[in-house]
């Protein structure tokens, strides 16, 4: 028995891995299946690894490792002076894959970017609702249906965006997966075949893997493109083993049966960061948790009360109590690797005693307070319970008596929302699109009170700066804004930061050129494995 | 005693064939309120969990009242829930299982597309359990009170006790982790690539040709299968042990053994095919139980089944596979059954009056 398995696994590794007689094939244990291939109806991450860094690009990408946009599928844009028109030039010669489903008789051209906006945008575009239920939750959420005007071809290779405001934003919104640009001329045929829901099975795009096959909740099959504009990947074959479990994932990548696995368990990481056979990366994902005031209500109307309790947690203590390392202390509401992170700002050390002084300098006295833990586990988050035990055991050290409650998930994100609400919350945030506008203004801004902003915060000179920033196309001055504003941010803590969790990805010691994203995707462009 | 005994079978006038089509109709009555009950449950009681598809549509962010409000109308979630229920009854009776709301294809497709690889996993898991159950069963009765009955049993019962989950994480940890015996999950190993023909990966990889297939699926199912296998291998254990007793104990078997019969013929023959009534009941009650036990099995082994297809449709709130795939996974059971009361019946004669 032994041995009959040792052979079968020696042969499937050897094949697998060397790719001697077989093609070079990279394994991905990913962490679930795709709820379809069309990036524009899905908001999960799980979905855009698979449809949407795979198979398309967008006009714009994220610069690997950064959220940086640099020129896609678009090489390059201007926008005009008063900031309401963008044009992009489209790359010459690009290539839609060719497959064993369709062979496209043209390249890329300005038709196929104005397809894959106005069917998400126009409500009487055929392919706006081309299967029952369809709708576009990312560009709904994105503010495209009222930020976007137009989208007309000038040319083959030129294509004009008119926008209703200024939205300096915009750049890095048309480099998410949702804004992926799709093949015109495979809808037409699809279209004209009656196979419209297709497009949500047998993806066909411009992007670095063409798609092979899906075997639902089991397999996905990529090929590399061999006309890909960025040229042909090191790997030949790219496979997607669905593996849901995490501790299975590590024993598949223990066993080589996979090359890379996302989210390992944060208990696993020391025993995988100590096997010769493999390597561990490590980055601070773009997010954050924190703990919002009502800052509506008395006494966290204060800001000094505010500070006063921020100085009283032990933020070091929950970061090891609950990511066991894997996380980083919050010091801004943005994470350190995103553009316009204000490294300068000092956080609230921690110190109880001072605390206990600037509450009574306040005149707060015998104060009760709710404290919200989240029912569910988040990458920003992953035992809100166990934060908040900890936060009540540093507040009764100043005199501040906490009460803990929690509700069913979907109440819980609906409840906190209310502008009288009672108690601090503790929630969470990972980042769109790497842009400072997307935490900053969407969770603390004034026009997000009684919705994602849950502190319901609204100062004067923070949303000013914040919205001056967003109006801004010049990113050196936009980045002066943001790092302002968020020293009106620490001045008058609306929140207590808490953390930025690490984003950790396990492979295998022979992967090479794997880049980690900040924005959280896997994408296996410029992948290799060395013998 | 021969008089009465000729009484006794005076009204098989009729016929056996008779009384097995009266038996039939009189089971197949008692499903359609069962099926009913069944779509009543699964419809309403996934309504009752909390948390709502449409608003786990946007993620994270908050979706605005208005655009909750026209996704719930273009879905059909903002009708009475009557009107709902007798709609998708409607639907279902028309072969119409309802589209996912997440992966817009129709349950039915999606449910047959999956439903093959628990088909495989579960046979081969009541195979693994009857194979070594009933005789371990047998020999424990045999050997009644003794070391080898008492460490028979006591590993049923640790069976019957542990929890899959723990379990399969266990033996893939041994089994495939340290002694490296075989794989840690999936169907087959990734290096075969062939279209499904019949679903099942046993038989398609010896269509498939490909040197190696077959022997890469099987490596693929023993650790499932064992894992699956587990609970029935001890309930039939434990049941056919407790038939065997009660039979053993019986003037005929007492007779069979007075007359000289070998022991193997008259526990093999006599005995066994008695004690085998109650088993087959047990083993009929046991495929509702694989089916509870492949969700676990096949979300640890990454075995794309319907059960994991479930897990993953009850944390996205996707009501139409919820529903649909219950209503499918119930019909699956009370035909099981049905079979199970029919093959009872034509062992057990005095059940079809």
């Amino acid at each position: 028995m032994k041995k009959l398995t040792t052979l079968f696994a020696a042969t499937a590794l050897a094949t697998l891995m060397a790719g001697s007689a077989w093609s070079k094939t990279f394994v991905y244990c990913s962490e679930g299946s795709p709820e379809g291939f069309d990036p524009g109806l899905y908001t999960a991450g799980t979905t855009f690894d698979a449809a949407a860094h795979t198979v398309y690009n967008r006009l714009l990408e994220f610069k690997k490792g950064t959220t940086e946009v640099e020129p896609g599928l678009a090489e390059s844009w201007t926008i005009s002076d008063d900031g309401l028109e963008y044009t992009f030039k489209l790359r010459p010669g690009v290539k839609f894959q060719t497959t064993e489903f369709f062979t496209p008789s043209r390249d890329l051209t300005a038709d196929d970017v104005v397809f894959s906006y106005e069917r998400q945008l126009k409500a009487d575009n055929p392919w706006n609702k081309y299967i029952a239920g369809t709708s576009w939750e990312y560009a709904a959420g994105m503010g495209f249906p009222e930020v976007i005007k137009s989208v007309e071809k000038v040319d083959d290779l030129t294509v004009k965006f008119t926008l209703t405001r200024k939205e300096a934003p915009f750049l890095a919104n048309i480099a998410m997966p949702f804004a992926s640009i799709l093949s015109k001329e495979y809808a037409d045929k699809l279209q004209a075949d009656g196979k419209m829901e297709q497009m949500n099975q047998m993806p066909l795009g411009t992007g670095p893997f063409a798609f092979v096959a899906y075997q639902q909740d089991a397999v996905i099959r990529y090929k590399a493109n061999p006309d890909y504009w960025g040229g042909k990947q090191k790997i030949d074959d790219l496979v997607f083993a669905i593996t849901s479990d995490a501790s299975v994932r590590y024993q598949k990548l223990q066993a080589g049966e996979c090359h890379l696995m996302p989210f390992p368990n944060a208990a696993d990481v020391a025993k995988m960061k100590a096997d010769p056979n493999l390597k561990v990366m490590e980055q601070a994902g773009l997010n954050v948790s924190y703990l919002a005031y009502n800052t509506t209500q008395a006494p966290f109307d204060k800001p000094e009360v505010r500070k006063a309790l921020n100085k009283a947690i032990n933020k070091q203590a929950i970061v090891d109590a609950v990511f066991q390392g894997a996380a980083q202390p919050a010091v801004n509401p943005i994470p350190p690797t995103m553009w316009s992170y204000n490294d300068k700002l000092e956080d609230d050390t921690y110190e109880p005693e001072v605390a206990k002084k600037m509450l009574e300098d306040a005149g707060v006295k015998d104060l009760s307070m709710k404290l919200w833990a989240m029912p569910v586990s988040r990458p920003y988050m992953l035992n809100a319970r166990r934060a908040a035990e900890l936060m009540q055991s540093d507040f009764a050290k100043v005199g501040v008596k906490v009460e803990i409650v929690s509700y069913e998930w979907a109440e819980y994100l609906d409840k906190s929302k209310a502008k009288d609400r009672d108690g601090a919350v503790i929630l969470g945030w990972t980042g769109d699109n790497g842009d400072p506008d997307n935490f900053l203004d969407t969770l603390l801004g004034c026009n997000a009170v009684g919705g994602n902003n849950r502190a319901q915060w609204c100062n004067q000179e923070f949303d000013a700066l914040v919205k001056k920033a967003k109006e801004t196309s010049d990113p050196a001055e936009r980045t002066k804004l943001y790092e302002e504003a968020q020293v009106v941010f620490k001045r008058e803590a609306p929140w207590a930061t808490i953390d930025h969790s690490l984003s950790v990805v396990p492979m295998r010691k022979n992967v090479e050129g794997f880049v980690q994203s900040p924005l959280g995707d896997f994408a296996f462009d410029g992948v290799d494995i060395t013998e | 005693m021969r008089w009465c005994q000729r009484r006794d079978t005076m009204p098989r006038q009729h016929g056996a064939g008779f009384n097995m089509f009266r038996f039939l109709l009189g089971r197949l009555a008692v499903l359609i309120p069962t099926f009913i009950g069944v779509s009543i449950i699964a419809f309403s009681f996934i309504r009752l969990l909390p948390g709502d598809p449409v608003g786990l549509l946007s993620g994270e962010r908050v979706m605005s009242p208005e655009r909750h409000a026209e996704i719930s109308h273009a879905l059909g979630f903002d009708r009475p829930i009557v009107v709902q229920y007798l709609d998708y009854l409607w639907g279902v009776l028309h072969g119409d299982f309802g589209t996912s709301i997440v992966t817009k294809k129709p349950v039915l497709d999606q449910f047959f597309d999956l439903f093959p690889a628990t088909v495989e996993l579960s046979l081969c898991a009541i195979l693994f359990a009857i194979i070594l159950g009933i005789p371990a069963g047998v020999i424990a009765a045999i050997k009644r009170g003794s070391a080898v009955d008492q460490a028979m049993m006591g590993t049923a019962l640790v069976g019957f006790s542990m929890p899959i989950f723990w379990w399969g994480l266990l033996l893939i940890m041994l089994v495939s982790g340290m002694l490296q015996w075989t794989p840690v999950s999936g169907r087959i190993s990734l290096m075969y690539f062939f279209p499904p023909v019949t679903g099942f990966m046993l038989i398609d990889s010896l269509l498939s040709g490909q040197a190696g297939a077959f022997k890469s699926a099987v490596s693929h199912l023993i650790l499932p299968t064992i894992v699956l296998g587990t609970i029935p291998l001890a309930v039939i254990a434990r049941q056919t042990r407790s038939a065997m007793l009660e039979v053993l104990s019986e003037d005929y078997v007492r007779t069979a053994r007075a007359k000289g019969l070998s022991t193997f013929r008259v526990v093999g023959v006599h005995a066994l095919r008695n004690a085998m009534i109650p088993v087959i009941t047990t083993i009929g009650l046991q495929v509702g139980v694989m089916l509870a036990g492949a969700i676990l099995t096949e979300t640890i082994f990454s075995w794309p089944g319907i059960g994991k297809w479930m897990v993953d449709s009850v944390s996205r709130r996707d009501y139409a596979v919820i529903q649909g795939g219950l209503l499918v996974i119930a019909a699956v059971i009370m035909l099981v059954n049905l079979i199970v009361d029919l093959l009872y019946g034509l062992i057990n004669p005095r059940i079809r009056h």
